[in-house]
This record gives structure tokens, C-alpha cells and sequence, in this order.
């Protein structure tokens, strides 16, 4: 710790100026400064190397062979194979399919049209109403994930809390998790993640400048319109980073709809991750699994790319 | 005036409006709630919310015993306190530079560690457990600390690397002509600055591994190991006919330390505290 001392920032900045002689090639003190300086990074590189970026590599390259649970030594490169047998195979496109309903009712559609909604009614409700709402909303995404998927089986079961209340309503009940087991589950998500988008959103509604709404207040624009060329204008891009966050948290739920279904019944809410997770344990076919799982690392990391843009003003 | 009158009132109005419809929306949020609280004190509880038939403890009682609680408990906190230390310790190092000094590096290190921040960790458990095999880590608890650091690690310096943006350089350079190494200056004046930023990185982390299922689901075997978020499972199948009065008790332990921590954390900070650096749209 006592070699090189940090030079001050001013240093660091002054870089050759236009007429600057020809740049006497850097010296080693130059290179042994970098390294001190780029140290107290080790640690958490080589973890990120060893424990993230190990994994992706070898999920690259499993995701060509046939390994198995069974037999691990025979596993042989076989191309695209694994990618032609998941798009024949009617339980992958079902999983697809599942999915992508998964992620539009309960992300796109749900926790993002009702964490905006909630966030704009706070903005006018009466103190009391907005802390316990506020209050509740939030309990709901502390719990865990394993809670949280107990919660709302027991709400959506046939003896459940749910029937009891349309009963009491006089509408028909029926046992959600058989009957609508992919709906069920999704509003599950909605109810665990609707906190997160109210509170992005709350934090953007609050930087809108108070006069800007008033203005079109008293110009005699109605609330709906006010919302759509005033509010929404302005936090649009709050609006983009919390449905790429959303759908990324989405996509890679578990969890929440194994303790409620564990993908079924039959295959009637397995979205990919419980399909990946019981092709590669329950059938023993690794490769496979992991096939799986890569095209689902290549959709999530096409929306963390598109996250980024969102984002990159930032660094 | 009366222009203003109407105005007044049409407020009060849309302030009417706006509680009824938040009320409704926390009336629909509150009953899987309350259907935990009541069913831990309920001597009868079964799926439904509803006033307990007298108020009782034995279904804590029945769960406060060595192996249902007090290890899954203890083997949650070695993991998660043992991997939120790890991911902690290595993102403060990892943001000083970062965040102190200017390098070409920096730019693509901070995008590669904003796009880790987002990719769906569950999509890799499959080649991790495979690659656990055959390093022999699988049914470790080491390999399980160290794969839950680095799952939160990026999102951790992402967010450490900002909070240390927000303390000034000035009064690091005193330190340094004094002739402090920048160890030194980070450990004796960055991070005691910063104290709030560490302390919403250290429950951030702890929070999100302390509910993770997939992880130790994947990567541990030994039942003995097990941390509640995988035990909880076992109040299904493993034990007969569910008692829902105990999966309640069960819960609502397993949860409290982590609603206390956001408690805690949020009340010192503000809600929402974590999104200030992870989400500025």
C-alpha cells in the first residue's frame, strides 16, 4: 500500500494537447500505477469471472452437447440438435406460449397499468388512504417469494379466500387453479410486483413540476387529457425502464409458481423456467435444459441491451 | 372567485374519488395478508380468511422447534449474511476506483456490470448445477455463498459506484497529501460518508438472497442445509396433511427479518430507497 501515491485528479485529466510532442511511450510507472489503481477490482472480478461468467460460458457450450444427468462422461457435441427438438416440441412452444401470456397479463399489462394507476391516485388522495395503500402494496413485495406464492394459493384455491368473496357476491366461483391456472399465477406476480412500478413511478409523477399541471388545470384541460399530453410525455422514460425491468423480473419468476402450481395442472402454467427446470432434472436431459435456458438468457439480455439505451445518459 | 371555488371543489371531489379507489385496490392487496396474520393465531385455520375461533399460540409453539425453524433459520443467515459480507466487501473495493479514477476501462467494465444487473440469474441454474458437479462444489455451502455474491454483485456495485459518485473528492485529497494510501482514504473517510449508501447495499443484498428459492433449491442438497425459503416446502408432502395454521406461524418468522430491515431502511431514507440509484429514468 505505500508504492505510487494517487496522484490528484487534475493529473489524471490533463491529457496531450494538439501540439504535443511526440508521446514518449507510456512508462513503466504509468503501468504500475494503473495496476494499484485497478486492484481493489480483483476480488470482484474474479468472482464475477468464476461464478457468472463461467456459467454462461459453459451454458453456451452445453447447450450444443447431449449431456446427461445420467452418464455424465458420454456427452458428445451435437450442433443445433437441441434448439430443432425444442421447436417440435409442442411442450417448448406451449411453455413459449405460457410465457409470453405470463408476461404480458402480469407485467406489461398488470403491474405496470396498476402501479401507474396507483401512483397517480396518490398523488391525490388524502394522507391517511395513500400511507395505508402505500403500506400494504409494499408489504406485498417485501414478503418472499415462497410467502408470497403460499399467500395466494390459499387465496385462489376452490376453499379459498377468493371463491368466498365471489360467493358472498353472488357470482359464479370456480377452482381458479385448475380451471385458469396461467391466469392465476399471474395475478399472483401482479400482486407480488405492482409495488415496485408504483413506487419508479411515484418517484417520477413527484418531478413533474407542479405548475406545468396546474397550468393546463386552469387552461380548463380535463384530467384525461392532462394525463395523456402532459403526465405520460413527461415520465416516458420511466415508463420505458419499468417495463424492461418488469419484464426482465417476469421472465425469470420460479419460484411464485412452483409452491402454486409446480407448472401444472398437467403443463397448463409451465412457463419456460419450469420447463427448462423439468427437462433438465426431471428427465434427466441437461443439454437440453440448458438449451433452454440460453434462449432465454439471449431474450432476457436483448431486453437488458434495450434497458441500457434506456439508460445511457447514466454512465 | 367562483372560478376558484369550483376549482376547490372539483379537488375535493378527485380527492374522493381517489381514496375510494385506493381503498379498493388496498382492500383486494389486504386479504392474502390477513389471511396470514389470522391463520397464525387461529387453532383451526384452513384456506379461508376469517375470524379465528379464539385466539391462540400453539401453532408457533409447534413450529419453534430445532428443525423446522431454528436451523432452516440459521442456515438462511450463514448464507445470506455470509454472501452479503462477500458481495458488500468486494463492491466497495470494486467502486473506488471506479468511481475515484478516470481510465478507459471504466465505461465498458460499468455497461458490462449494468447489463449483468438485468440478465434472468433463474436461466443459468441449470449449467451452474451441471458446472457445481463437476467442481465438486454442489451441496456446499461456500458454493452457494459465493454464487449468490456474484449473482448480486453487479447490481451492488452498480448502485455502491453511485452513492460513492455523491461524496466529494475534495476531502479525500487532503488525506492523500497527507500521504494516505487510497485504501486508506476509502476505508477512513469514503465509507464512513457514505454510511446510509453501504447500509442500503448491505439489506438490499441481504433482502433479495434472504427470499431467493431457485439458488439454494438448485445447489443444495443436504435437507440439514436447507434455509427456510426451501424448508418452508416441506410443511407440503413431507409432513401428511398440511397444518395451515403452523405454514402461517412459519411464514410470518421467516418473513419479519427482512420487513423489519425494509422498515427500518426505508424510514431512514425514504420509500422506494434502492430505486434513487438503480432506476433513474
Amino acid at each position: 500500500m505505500t508504492s505510487a501515491p494517487p496522484a490528484g485528479p487534475g493529473v489524471v485529466k490533463t491529457a496531450p494537447g494538439p501540439a504535443a510532442p511526440p508521446s514518449t511511450p507510456p512508462g513503466r510507472r504509468d503501468v504500475r500505477r494503473a495496476l494499484t489503481r485497478a486492484l481493489p477490482l480483483s476480488p470482484a472480478v474474479v468472482l464475477l469471472v468464476l461464478f457468472l461468467a463461467g456459467p454462461i460460458a459453459y451454458c453456451a457450450y452445453i447447450a450444443f452437447t447431449d449431456l446427461q444427468l445420467t452418464g455424465q462422461a458420454e456427452s458428445s457435441f451435437i450442433g443445433f440438435d437441441n434448439f430443432k427438438a425444442a421447436f417440435k416440441d409442442d411442450a417448448f412452444l406451449n411453455a413459449v406460449w405460457l410465457t409470453l401470456v405470463f408476461t404480458v397479463l402480469s407485467s406489461l399489462i398488470g403491474q405496470n397499468t396498476l402501479g401507474l394507476t396507483l401512483a397517480v391516485l396518490m398523488q391525490r388522495a388524502s394522507k391517511p388512504v395513500r400511507t395505508v395503500t402505500g403500506g400494504i402494496v409494499i408489504a406485498a413485495w417485501v414478503l418472499p417469494e415462497v410467502v408470497a406464492g403460499f399467500l395466494l394459493y390459499a387465496f385462489f384455491r376452490r376453499e379459498g379466500t377468493l371463491n368466498a368473496v365471489l360467493d358472498w357476491l353472488h357470482l359464479p366461483s370456480q377452482n381458479w387453479l385448475f380451471t385458469l391456472p396461467i391466469l392465476a399465477v399471474s395475478f399472483a406476480n401482479v400482486w407480488r410486483g405492482t409495488a415496485f412500478s408504483m413506487l419508479v413511478y411515484s418517484a417520477a409523477l413527484n418531478e413533474i413540476p407542479k405548475e406545468i399541471t396546474e397550468a393546463a388545470e386552469v387552461d380548463g384541460a380535463g384530467g384525461w387529457r392532462r394525463m395523456w399530453h402532459i403526465t405520460l410525455p413527461m415520465i416516458r422514460r420511466s415508463i420505458g425502464t419499468n417495463l424492461m425491468l418488469n419484464t426482465l423480473q417476469t421472465l425469470s419468476v420460479f419460484g411464485l409458481i412452483w409452491v402454486m402450481t409446480r407448472g401444472g395442472p398437467g403443463n397448463r402454467s409451465q412457463t419456460l423456467p419450469l420447463f427448462m427446470y423439468e427437462q433438465a432434472f426431471q428427465k434427466s436431459m441437461i443439454g437440453y435444459g440448458t438449451a433452454v435456458a440460453l434462449l432465454l438468457l439471449v431474450v432476457g439480455s436483448l431486453f437488458s441491451l434495450v434497458y441500457m439505451r434506456l439508460l445511457r445518459t447514466e454512465v | 372567485m367562483p372560478g376558484s371555488t369550483t376549482l376547490a371543489t372539483r379537488r375535493n371531489s378527485r380527492r374522493y374519488a381517489a381514496d375510494a379507489g385506493l381503498l379498493f385496490v388496498a382492500a383486494a392487496f389486504v386479504l392474502p395478508l390477513a389471511w396470514v396474520l389470522l391463520s397464525s393465531v387461529d387453532p383451526k385455520a384452513d384456506l379461508l380468511v376469517k375470524v379465528p375461533d379464539g385466539v391462540t399460540l400453539d401453532n408457533f409453539d409447534a413450529v419453534l422447534k430445532p428443525d423446522i425453524t431454528f436451523t432452516p433459520l440459521l442456515n438462511s443467515l450463514i448464507l445470506c449474511g455470509g454472501a452479503t459480507l462477500l458481495t458488500v466487501v468486494c463492491a466497495a473495493l470494486a467502486a473506488y476506483p471506479l468511481s475515484r479514477f478516470r481510465s478507459r476501462l471504466n465505461r465498458p467494465f460499468l455497461l458490462t456490470i449494468l447489463f449483468a444487473t438485468s440478465l434472468p440469474i433463474t436461466a443459468i441454474m441449470v449449467p451452474v448445477y451441471a458446472l457445481f458437479v463437476q467442481v465438486d462444489l454442489i451441496d456446499t455451502m461456500q458454493g452457494t455463498i459465493f454464487f449468490f455474491a456474484a449473482s448480486q454483485l453487479p447490481f451492488a456495485i452498480w448502485l455502491m459506484k453511485n452513492f460513492m459518485d455523491g461524496v466529494p473528492k475534495e476531502l479525500e485529497e487532503a488525506a492523500w497529501t497527507d500521504g494516505a494510501s487510497s485504501f486508506q482514504s476509502l476505508l477512513r473517510i469514503v465509507l464512513p460518508l457514505m454510511g446510509p449508501g453501504v447500509a442500503v447495499v448491505t439489506v438490499f443484498s441481504f433482502v433479495m438472497m434472504w427470499g431467493n428459492f431457485f439458488v439454494p433449491f438448485m445447489l443444495l442438497l443436504t435437507p440439514d442445509q436447507m434455509p427456510a425459503s426451501v424448508s418452508i416446502n416441506d410443511f407440503f408432502g413431507n409432513r401428511g396433511t398440511v397444518v395451515y395454521g403452523q405454514l402461517a406461524a412459519f411464514s410470518i418468522i421467516y418473513s419479519t427479518p427482512v420487513v423489519l430491515l425494509y422498515v427500518l431502511v426505508a424510514r431512514r431514507l425514504g420509500g422506494g430507497f434502492a430505486l434513487g440509484g438503480a432506476v433513474k429514468g
